[in-house]
């Protein structure tokens, strides 16, 4: 990357020199060209886009569905038939993993999208409107937090039975309370700033100052926490479905393929190691990717 | 309508401060500026003096309306604004603006330099075009010493400097009659605060700007000021022409202040006598009774305990609090 | 003349610091931000050091007492009593730093602890520097405590660092770096964060120990009011080099470097008026990552010429004591924009 202006060149040196319109550096874009930079980060981008394209479409590469029953293969270890092995119902478990890792994933992406929603939504209310409004809604945050979370998952299942449905609610019920803290924090020390103040002495309404000023700085921080929610809900999925209290046959995720195969593991490693292995990499390549962002939006905190 | 005397008018302006003295042990109330009474005419530059915790910050906050004052009055060309409808306080924002010590801090980080000065203009006019917008910020972009092709960058990409012109870009593209400068040099490197002070006072000149001028430095202050206003502790301790007060200073507290400012002149500093205050400032939740300054002066007697001085008028045109302004300190 | 400066003309040199250079390993390349300094420091003298952000002026002294950043390099050599101590192994630099060459910061608070007492801190010190029994590192404590003034000193010391006030935080930062009686005090900006009235008091006490103790004081700062009022002599820092160095009143009466001419002029002054314009510096301070070839001050200088652009120019000699880097043999001050003659 050639870099004709470096952006902590003050801007009178630089045009000095060529008195043509510049374009400046956003901190989004300055935060892009670190990440960039960040080698783990990038690999482990390309790595996760591997992950999630032969999740996707690995499947057509093979001739079976997830619950085809190969009689001649039950429990076989891997071979050119089946490339991971079969599973103790003769299921191939190359399907099966791809299609854990689609739910795996998906779990992990809507149930952070759905604690992002309530979690900005709740948190920049509190913090902007404070006073005893944001005790309230904090107190109930509170009370939320406290509430053991398997036994808060064990109630769900009583009340709406089991279902694909309530492992989503279940983790954004619960993820959505750190996104809020975390907001709401934000948006108390912004609204402190001298930026804030300046508006208000503009005559810049309310609602124009938490769209325009508030909510686009407190991304930074969302965003580095929402990289790092990910992982975290995909392992309380996995943690679920090992428990048997997660998605049902013959759907699968990795959580469950863990607890299989940890039941036959001194028979059937196979079906142990090929789950856990992309699980593993995924949760690891989630966490260099957060860490990059993190580091990229705050270089000094390095 | 008749143009009232004075363009701005404050009368007796108090903003307390509720301070929680801990849990379920009730309030203190912090008492930041206490009854300052002051007018402004048009053109004019009031100097606002003072220690840390004097409030002169505070001041500026409730003239503009950002602090809401506890009691007092504030006539803005003759309209009372205490209790105004949003309608004259929208006047008030297009009329009255600020800019701070902290010229980055009050800059949005994430917004463009084009953006952010536009910002008044597009909440007041929502009616211009994109491209009246961007010619009028152009415009002031070129009164304020900024360059055209520094539109789209960043505040991140500026220094302190060029950072504070951006601020007084953003309050003076709406034209306003006033404003209220917080420490606008402060945090500037030297050399760049005279260019800071020359641009503000080229301004005024050209746009008979009223500017209130909130700063901690004596000199910066004396160059830039008709008239200056001295705080301490809230109160209003002397209110005088400059030349009068740099002069002759009444009030102990001014004249300790204007001591206490090194010369960049090593031989007469060296022969100077000065007045060093004793002692530390008293807590504003707890100030001394009477004259709040007796703690430290070297004036006082028992009357400054018991008897608060009143504002009044002192040899031409001075105003100052002080039961003893007559008196010479001796050093 | 004070019996101090008499000294010095007999005595070795206390501090002694030949083409110091200090550089910065940054994610954007290397940044000198201390090039080829030297000066030297004798007993009972006051050096001050002026400059703007990014000046290098605490770079310099970061450097001498080993306190740099973890990506800060110092080249060159300190001598402190003929010994080298620049980069010298930390146990022994020890040994000099706090005892012999002592460090005050701007902002008292974050140097100190906010958990200790100010007589934990206080007597740690003397204990493992001069192996002092508690009971009378407390009574040196206390002593030292009433030599900056602070009132009721024997109540104070058991107070934590929040209690004081910023004028008195710095007191007891100058009483903690007076403890083992070193023989350089270096303060970087001691008042910056302090009001005027409270400023005056910390200059006084500095102007009574440098009278009393003979302590040789180093004032970093930007103000050339407080450093008329305190120094002997004089270095004028721009982009990491010095500009100017001399003795205080010659520098700033008779002031040959365009920097500190245009420095001098445009600072408003309390005691006259300067009518409606101040002369200014044009353009910004400079960037110590894209410093161009030849003069640093070049774009910002109203006597530039071919030459500066590409000749960097040395310190020499203008009178005894008195030197500047500037190829310029005269300044016709009537350049200086906006001065009126």
């Amino acid at each position: 990357m050639t870099q004709t202006s470096s952006p902590t060149r003050t801007p009178a040196d630089a045009s000095a020199v060529k008195p043509r319109k510049i374009q400046g550096r956003s901190l989004w874009q300055n935060a892009l060209r670190r990440l960039m930079r960040n080698k783990a980060a990038v690999a482990s981008i390309g790595v996760l886009l591997v992950i999630v394209i032969v999740c996707c479409f690995g499947q057509l590469l093979r001739p079976y569905a997830i619950d085809d029953v190969a009689w001649d293969a039950i429990g076989a270890p891997p071979d050119a038939n089946h490339w991971f092995g079969s599973d103790q119902n003769g299921r191939d478990l190359f399907v099966r993993v791809l299609f854990g890792g689609r739910i795996s994933l998906a779990v992990g992406l809507i149930a952070t999208i759905v604690s992002l929603v309530i979690g900005v939504l709740y948190g920049a209310t509190a913090g902007f409107l404070g006073g005893k409004i944001d005790s309230a809604m904090m107190r109930f945050v509170d009370i939320l937090y406290s509430l053991p979370f398997m036994f808060f998952v064990i109630l769900l299942m009583v009340i709406l039975g089991r279902n694909i449905l309530l492992i989503f609610v279940a983790i954004g019920a619960v993820e959505w309370l750190d996104m809020a803290r975390i907001v709401r924090g934000q948006t108390l020390s912004i609204k402190r700033r001298e930026f804030i103040e300046a508006a208000h002495a503009s005559g810049v309404s309310t609602w124009n100052i938490i769209r325009r000023h508030i909510v686009p700085n407190t991304l930074g921080p969302v965003v580095v926490y929402t990289t790092l929610t990910v992982p975290k809900v995909i392992l309380l999925e996995s943690f679920l479905s090992f428990l048997g209290l997660g998605v049902q046959e013959p759907m699968t995720s990795w959580g469950v393929l863990i607890s299989d195969g940890a039941a036959n593991m001194e028979i059937a490693p196979w079906m142990l190691v090929w789950p856990a292995l992309f699980l593993a990499v995924t949760l690891f390549c989630l966490n260099f990717i957060g860490d990059g962002i993190r580091d990229a939006l705050d270089p000094k905190d390095r | 309508m008749p143009e009232p005397r004075h363009m701005l008018e404050v009368i007796d302006l108090k903003v307390h401060f509720p301070v929680s003295r801990g849990f379920l042990r009730g309030q203190d109330k912090l008492k930041a500026v206490d009854g300052v009474s002051f007018n402004l005419r048009a053109g004019e530059t009031l100097g606002v003096v003072g220690e840390s915790g004097c409030g002169k910050s505070t001041l500026g906050r409730a003239v503009l309306q950002l602090i809401q004052p506890t009691d007092g009055n504030v006539l803005w060309m003759g309209q009372e604004l205490t209790e105004a409808d949003s309608a004259s306080l929208r006047t008030l924002r297009r009329d009255v603006q600020i800019i701070f010590q902290d010229p980055l801090a009050s800059l949005d980080p994430r917004m463009t330099v084009g953006e952010i000065i536009a910002e008044p203009l597009e909440t007041h006019y929502p009616e211009k075009s994109k491209a009246e917008v961007r010619e009028a910020v152009r415009a002031i972009m070129a009164k304020v010493g900024l360059r055209e092709e520094m539109i789209n960058r960043y505040p991140h990409e500026f220094s302190g400097g060029q950072a504070q012109r951006i601020g007084i870009a953003r309050a003076m593209i709406l034209q306003p009659r006033l404003i209220v400068c917080d420490e606008p040099v402060s945090a500037l490197d030297v050399s760049i605060q005279a260019q800071i002070i020359n641009l503000l006072m080229q301004l005024q000149a050209e746009f008979n700007l009223s500017l209130i001028f909130i700063s901690h430095d004596l000199s910066v202050v004396r160059h830039i000021s008709h008239r200056i206003m001295v705080l301490y502790l809230g109160k209003l301790v002397e209110l005088a022409e400059r030349d009068a007060l740099y002069a002759r200073p009444a009030h102990p507290y001014t004249r300790a202040l204007i001591s206490a400012v090194p010369l960049p002149d090593p031989a007469r500093e060296r022969e100077r006598k000065r007045i060093v205050l004793q002692g530390d400032l008293p807590s504003p939740l707890n100030p001394p009774s009477g004259c709040r300054f007796r703690t430290r002066c070297p004036l006082a007697e028992a009357r400054c305990a018991e008897e608060e001085p009143k504002l009044r008028h002192f040899g031409d045109g001075q105003e100052v609090a002080c039961h003893f302004p007559e008196r010479e300190i001796r050093p | 003349m004070t019996p101090a400066s008499e000294m010095t003309d007999t005595k070795a040199p206390l501090l002694e610091v030949k083409n110091l250079t200090t550089r910065f390993a940054t994610p954007e390349g290397e940044v000198a931000a201390v090039s080829d300094v030297n000066f030297t420091l004798h007993a009972g003298e006051t050096l001050g050091v002026v400059g703007e952000s990014g000046s290098g002026k605490s770079q310099i002294f970061m450097s001498i007492m080993g306190l740099l950043a973890s990506n800060g390099k110092a080249s060159g050599s300190v001598k402190y009593r003929g010994q080298e101590i620049l980069n010298m192994a930390p146990a022994r630099l020890n040994r000099i730093r706090g005892k012999s060459l002592s460090m005050i910061f701007q902002d008292p608070m974050t140097s100190l602890n906010p958990f200790l007492t100010v007589e934990r801190q206080m007597t740690e010190v003397l204990v493992l520097h001069q192996g002092m029994n508690k009971a009378s590192a407390r009574k040196r404590a206390i002593e030292m405590l009433d030599v900056v003034r602070i009132p009721e000193a024997k109540r104070r010391v058991d107070m934590y660092p929040h209690e004081f006030s910023g004028g008195m935080r710095q007191r007891v930062m100058i009483a903690m770096a007076l403890l083992c009686e070193p023989d350089v005090l270096i303060a970087d900006e001691p008042t910056t964060a302090l009001d005027v009235t409270i400023q005056a008091q910390i200059l006084d006490l500095m102007d009574d120990l440098k009278r009393n103790l003979g302590t040789a004081i180093v004032m970093i700062t930007h103000d050339m009011g407080v450093i008329a009022r305190l120094s002997d002599r004089v270095m004028v820092m721009y982009g990491g080099r010095v500009a100017e160095t001399g003795p205080v009143e010659t520098l700033f009466y008779q002031p040959y470097h365009p920097y500190t001419l245009g420095l001098l002029a445009s600072m408003p002054r309390i005691d006259s008026d300067l009518g409606q314009a101040l002369p200014t510096i044009p353009g910004q301070p400079p960037n110590l990552q894209f410093l161009p070839a030849g003069c640093a001050f070049q774009d910002r200088c109203a006597w530039c010429s071919e030459r500066c652009l590409k000749e960097l120019p040395l310190l020499r000699p203008v009178s005894e004591g008195h030197s500047r880097a500037c190829h310029r043999d005269q300044l016709d001050i009537a350049a200086l924009e906006g001065v009126h003659a």
